[in-house]
Order: structure tokens, then sequence, then C-alpha cells
């Protein structure tokens, strides 16, 4: 069988041809929608057309065959229509309120975890970790896997104050809204990297390893046709490995996860925030991470009980004030907590009013 | 086929009610050798508590410089079905709405000239195929775009645009976030394939401020929907919730950051004038309030990741742009951004990092883009600043 032609600089499928009949009858028009339960929602436009959307998880990492089974399912209820969310989830949508109820049953008896709605813990935001990258401090799908085999509850029904957003990075890159998550966890490196002086003037283009560096730690070193890091300096970021590939950063048994919360994306109330460091350090313990787990389960239920209908986590913790998040939790305070990073003036307390 | 790789630590991960990503890397295993090395290579990692993948080489499609990463196995003489495994990015649908056919199609290609394993979807949005070896790139994009697909961004370019659900299936939406996307994708085909900038260029189009694709965060130029009238009230709607159990009072008017609302048990009211549009009304009392008057956006620059100085959040610079099609204007202005952006960025220096540290009024000069008030959170602390000679006497 011969290739087909090629074509080039066509971009995407135009995205008409794959919305539902009463999308393209009601596009703009979506007047209301309601959360039946934790998974299934209804949206109702102004010509009085229902469409419901069935929310299942996936883990992002998925194969033929479980896109070819969704498929067949969205068949079979859905006409062959259906959507990704932006945290990997998948959407079956129909108009057909009978097929509802059949949908879900046969969703439920293949294993399909139905949720993600409302005020609960949805999918998880993630990035390639082990599987498919060079620069992972550790494995993101791993993680995402065991943080909701433990948070199942909190997809599938049980309700929190407001929506939990959890994210997970391998490095510090944060391919990934990290940086602005209620919690999330960050593949980190505590060791500078090592220079292997063979390998460094075949691979490396010495001016831009230098200047990738954000402490001016990297300076040349003429006599090897190298580069020296000043260990005093590296913040082990790992950037100059992303530009040179002879300064390996990566250390078993220094390398592990470090947990930031209190980031939001969204304006309400009070504007998007971004993550803030608890835990410095956690060890890369495969393959369930049990330290990492029970530390975000902390945080979790702290918040659960503690903060106010539609507060998100920043904003409760704000609330309380960081201090009071620190006794609650009962997380150890460190030197590694005050920034001394490039916007640390903004983070440290110039006011005398604070908790005991 | 040879056989199964053993993988007992991963076998511990599929056990537990969250799907999992081993029992997908076991189907996909069945049928393809690279998947089968992959979860050998995976075990590796799990038992060594490192990763064993190597910096991408440049590998690509003919006539294109992005849209497939390079990744080579550091250990191929143990696993050499993933000596080279790379990654090709193919631009998703506005919105990521799917036609069973279509993914099927994509199914059977991605079997026969690859790994047979996804992810739906990357993080800047693309459909992403895990996995297949040099030799197959060509063909594979053959058969793609024949069908009508096209390649994602990679490297120093227009990294692939993505969008919220928008207009199709949410009442919140003041723009039309999928065609938007469509239309700037189709229009920045050379920049998106092309890499020739300083570093990544991110857009993302969010309907509203609940911004559901962390536009705000994540995109270096960040169209977020808004609107400029006054928000409509339904007051029956609004008894409904209050007999529903909300209290209307905790839940609403002392939530309000400007505490633009009252309510007397009897009717709600708002000062229009003195509302940010901050969502938190609107999204709890969606049967009640809705947005009303012109529709448009914000538009907003700069976000990125923490490298390489610190994470930055995107800043306003257009407060409302009318955003319809042919969506000239945010075409025009991005140009503007680029020029700028070519003749001042360093290497590997996003859009953001280079308006810190040129200055906003450089900038904001050069696009040509006047001052304003929603531009700030508070204006300068400092008393030093310029002055141009037109300005002096």
């Amino acid at each position: 069988m011969s290739t087909p032609q090629r074509k080039t600089d066509i971009g995407p499928p135009h995205y008409k041809q794959f919305l539902p009949p009463v999308i393209q009858k009601n596009y703009g028009q979506w007047k209301y929608h309601e959360e039946l339960s934790a998974g299934v929602m209804v949206h109702v436009s102004e010509s009085g057309d229902e469409i419901y959307t069935v929310r299942v998880a996936s883990p992002r990492l998925i194969s033929t065959d479980f896109i070819r089974e969704i498929s067949d399912i969205a068949d079979k209820y859905c006409d062959g229509y259906l959507r990704f969310t932006s945290r990997h989830n998948v959407e079956f949508l129909l108009s057909d309120k009978s097929k509802l109820e059949p949908l879900q049953k046969e969703l439920k008896d293949k294993g399909f975890a139905i949720g993600g709605i409302g005020n609960r813990v949805s999918n998880l935001v993630h990035t390639q970790g082990w599987v498919h990258c060079h620069s992972a401090a550790t494995d993101a799908s791993g993680l995402v896997k065991v943080l909701m085999d433990e948070f199942y509850d909190y997809f599938t029904s049980k309700e929190l104050p407001s929506r939990v957003r959890l994210a997970v990075a391998c490095c510090t890159n944060m391919c990934g809204a990290v940086h602005c998550s209620d919690i999330a966890l960050v593949g980190v490196h505590r060791k500078p990297p090592i220079p292997d002086h063979e390998r460094i003037p075949n691979q490396c283009e010495i001016p831009s390893t230098i200047g990738s560096c954000p402490t001016g730690a990297i300076s040349p070193d003429p006599a090897k046709k190298s580069l020296k890091i000043n260990d005093e300096k590296c913040m082990y970021c790992g950037n100059c490995y992303s530009v040179c590939p002879a300064l390996p950063i990566a250390d078993p048994d220094n390398d592990g996860v470090a947990i930031v919360v209190g980031g939001k994306v969204g304006s309400l109330r009070n504007g998007p925030k971004f993550s803030k460091l608890v835990y410095p350090w956690l060890p890369n313990n495969p393959p369930r991470w049990p330290e990492v787990v029970n530390a975000v389960k902390g945080i979790l239920e702290v918040y659960a009980k503690n903060a106010r209908k539609h507060e998100r986590v920043g904003e409760w913790v704000e609330r309380i004030g960081w201090e009071k998040f620190f006794k609650l939790t009962g997380i150890p305070f460190t030197f590694q907590h005050i920034d001394d990073f490039t916007f640390a003036r903004e983070t440290w307390r110039t006011s005398a009013a604070f908790k005991w | 086929m040879s056989e199964m790789r053993k993988t007992p630590l991963l076998d511990d991960l599929e056990k537990g009610p969250w799907p999992s990503f081993v029992t997908e890397m076991k189907k996909a295993a069945a049928k393809s050798e690279m998947s089968n090395d992959l979860l050998g290579a995976l075990e590796q990692c799990y038992k060594d508590k490192k990763t064993h993948w190597k910096h991408g080489g440049i590998v690509g499609v003919r006539g294109y410089g992005g849209g497939v990463i390079g990744r080579y196995s550091d250990i191929p003489e143990q696993f050499p079905g993933v000596a080279h495994f790379h990654t090709v990015r193919v631009n998703q649908p506005s919105a990521w709405f799917y036609k069973t056919d279509s993914l099927r199609e994509i199914c059977g290609i991605w079997d026969k000239y690859g790994s047979g394993l996804t992810n739906f979807h990357g993080s800047t949005g693309d459909m992403i195929l895990l996995g297949t070896k040099t030799e197959n790139l060509e063909t594979i994009f053959a058969e793609l775009s024949s069908r009508g697909w096209d390649l994602g961004g990679s490297g120093s370019a227009l990294r692939t645009p993505s969008c919220c659900v928008g207009p199709a299936r949410c009442e919140w939406s003041n723009i039309d976030t999928l065609d938007i996307t469509y239309s700037l994708t189709e229009e920045f085909q050379d920049e998106m394939h092309r890499p020739a900038f300083p570093y990544k260029y991110k857009f993302k189009v969010s309907g509203c401020a609940v911004d559901c694709v962390a536009a705000i965060a994540r995109a270096d130029c960040a169209i977020i929907g808004t609107w400029k009238g006054d928000i409509k009230i339904d007051q029956a709607e609004v008894q409904r919730y209050a007999k529903n159990g909300m209290d209307i009072n905790a839940e609403i008017v002392n939530m309000c950051p400007t505490k633009c609302i009252t309510y007397n048990g009897k009717e709600l009211k708002i000062e229009n004038e003195d509302c940010s549009r901050c969502m938190h009304c609107i999204t709890k009392m969606t049967k009640a309030l809705r947005p009303g008057g012109e529709r448009g956006a914000t538009i907003l620059i700069g976000s990125h990741a923490p490298f390489v100085k610190g994470a930055q959040l995107s800043q306003v610079i257009v407060p409302f742009m009318k955003m319809e099609p042919p969506y000239t204007e945010i075409k025009e202005l991005t140009r503007k951004i680029w020029e700028w952006w070519d003749e001042y960025g360093k290497n590997r220096e996003r859009i953001g990092e280079l308006i810190e540290r040129k200055g906003m009024r450089d900038f904001l000069e050069y696009i040509g883009v006047d001052p304003h008030p929603a531009m700030i959170k508070e204006p300068r602390r400092d008393p030093f600043y310029f002055w141009t000679t037109d300005e002096l006497k």
C-alpha cells in the first residue's frame, strides 16, 4: 500500500464537524446548567434544549484500546460524539435523557470512575515523568495514580468546601499549571549538576549554558574548554541541564518531591494566586510514595475541616494566616520556606500583626 | 513478539480504584514491542529512582522545524524497542471535541506506525502520540495530514493554541473561544511549524474569568472573555436559590470582593459601576445572574512557569477588545508583540521576562497601546521615572 499524499500547514480539522447537533443548534445560547451528581450535569438552552454531560476519569496516558472502548460507548449512547476536558477527563455528551442511566450503568460496570464535577477533587493536570522525559526528577503518572487511589471518593462523591485542583510536575520546568494549583507536587533536585568535561566541548554551547543559570553559578573553564559550577550559588533548578546535556543533575537519593499549596487561576473573589512551598522535600519512594500521599492527605483533611464554603485552599490559608496553617497542619517550618529568590521581598512579613 | 516484560514495582500500580496507566501500558505492550520495552524501561526507572531518557535530538518531518519531540533511551541495549521513541504532537480540534470515527482512524495509524500509547492530552493541549521510530515519522505525517490532521508546535515557536469549552457548552462564555482559537491557529501556521522565536509563545483562550484553561498562568497571551454592561438579574430565580437553602448574604453578598451586592431577603441589587466582573456571584447563581451588554476580551500578556527567574502571571495589556471574525485586531497586535520580542529578546527569554527587563513603557509604546489604570494593581511606589524630551519644556 502506498503512502498517501502529505499536506502541510493545514492546521487542525475545523471544530464544527465534531460538535453534536444539539450543540450546533444551541451554540452560544446556553442559559444555565445544573450539577445532577458528582459526574453528571445538564446544560439548558434558551430554546429549552438540553445536553447532558457524563464525566469520567482517564489516566491521561492511554492506549488505543482505551480510545476504542470509549468510542464504542460514545457510539452506543452519544451518536459518536465525545470530548476531553483540560484536566484529561472524558465527557460523554448526550441529548436523549433516557440514555443517561444505561450509559452510567455501562460505565460503572466497565470500571470507569464517574465524577470530578463541582466542589470535589478533579483529575490531575500532570507531566510525562519517567515515562518519557529526560529532566524528570520524579514520576508523574505514578504520583497521580497513588494520590487518586487515596482521594477516589473525593472524585466520585464526597464534597469539599470548594473545588480542589491538584497537579503534578516532574521537574521545575512545570509543564502544567502546578505553580497556580490548590495543592501541587513538583519534582526537585537537591545537588548541583556535575560537569562532564569530556562531553561539554562537543555537546554544549558555552555562552548559552552560562546564560541559562538564574543565579550566575556557571562560569567558563577555559583550560578544559568546559564549564565550572559554583556549588554555593546553585539552587538545583536544572535549567542548565535543559540547555546542556553534559551537566547531569539527577541523583536518586537526593531527588524528591516538594509540595506547594494555595494557588488558583480564576479571578473569582480575589484573583489568581501562585502556589507556595509547604514541604521542601519528601523522598522519591516508588511505587507508592507513601510519605507524599500522607502529606497531601494531611493538608486536604485540615482544609476540608476548617475552610468555609466556597473558600479555595489559598483563600482559606490567607484568611487564617500562614503561621496558623503551619500550626494546624503540623508541617515543620524551615529555612527553605523563607524566599531568597527573585521576588523574595514581597513575601516577607512587614507588619507586627500575626497570630500565636 | 518477545515475552512480556516483568514489572513487579509497576504491577502494584494496577491495584486501587483509580484507572491505571500501567494497565494502559500493558494493553499497548501486548501489541507493540516498543510499548513492551517502554514498560521495561519504566520499571527500571522505578528501580533506580531516576529517569532513563536522554535529551531529544533533532528529528522531524520534511519542511517542519517542530511538532516531533526526539527522545532516546540511555539504556538502549537493554530496551532496544525504545532506543528511539519520539513523540508526535497532533494539533487538537478546538475545545477537544471529537467524533469517534476520527479517533478510530488515528488509532489505526498509531497502532500501525507507533507504540499504540497516547496522551489525551498533553499539557499545552495537543493530542500526544507517544513513541515511534525515526523512520516512521514521514509516513505518520502523510497518513495524518492526508486525513486533515496537522502537527502542533514545539521548541522556540508558537505552541498549539487551546481554549475552554466556551459557547459550545457553557453559559458564561463572553467570546467564541473555539473560533478564536481555530482562527489564530490557521493564521499563524508558519510561526507554529518553523521555530523562529527567542523561545516558546502560547495562546490560551478562556470565555470568562473562571479561566478553565489556566490562560492567565500559562499563556504568553491570555485572551479572557469579559463584558461591559450590567449583570442581568432574575429575581424569581434568586428567591428559588434562597428557598433551596443558599445563604445569599453569606455566600454571595459577603463574598463579593467589591461589596457591590445587597440583599434584603426579597430583592438582590448590584451596583454595577462597582462590579469588577470576577464571576463569583454568577458562577454560584447561574440561573439568576448573567453578564449583560457589550461582550469582548481582556488581553493579558507574559505568564510563564518559574524558569528562569521565577513564575509570572499574565498582566493586562488591553482591558477590552471586541472579538469578532476575522479577529484582525488581536492578530495585528500579536505581530507587533512578536516584532518587539524578536528585536530585543534573548535566547530562551519569554515575552513576560523581556517586558520585565525592558520595562512596560518600552513595550507599550512599541505596540502602540496607551497606559490605562486597568493595567496596574497600584501606581509605582518609587519616585524614579523617565520623561521624554517631548514632554519637557
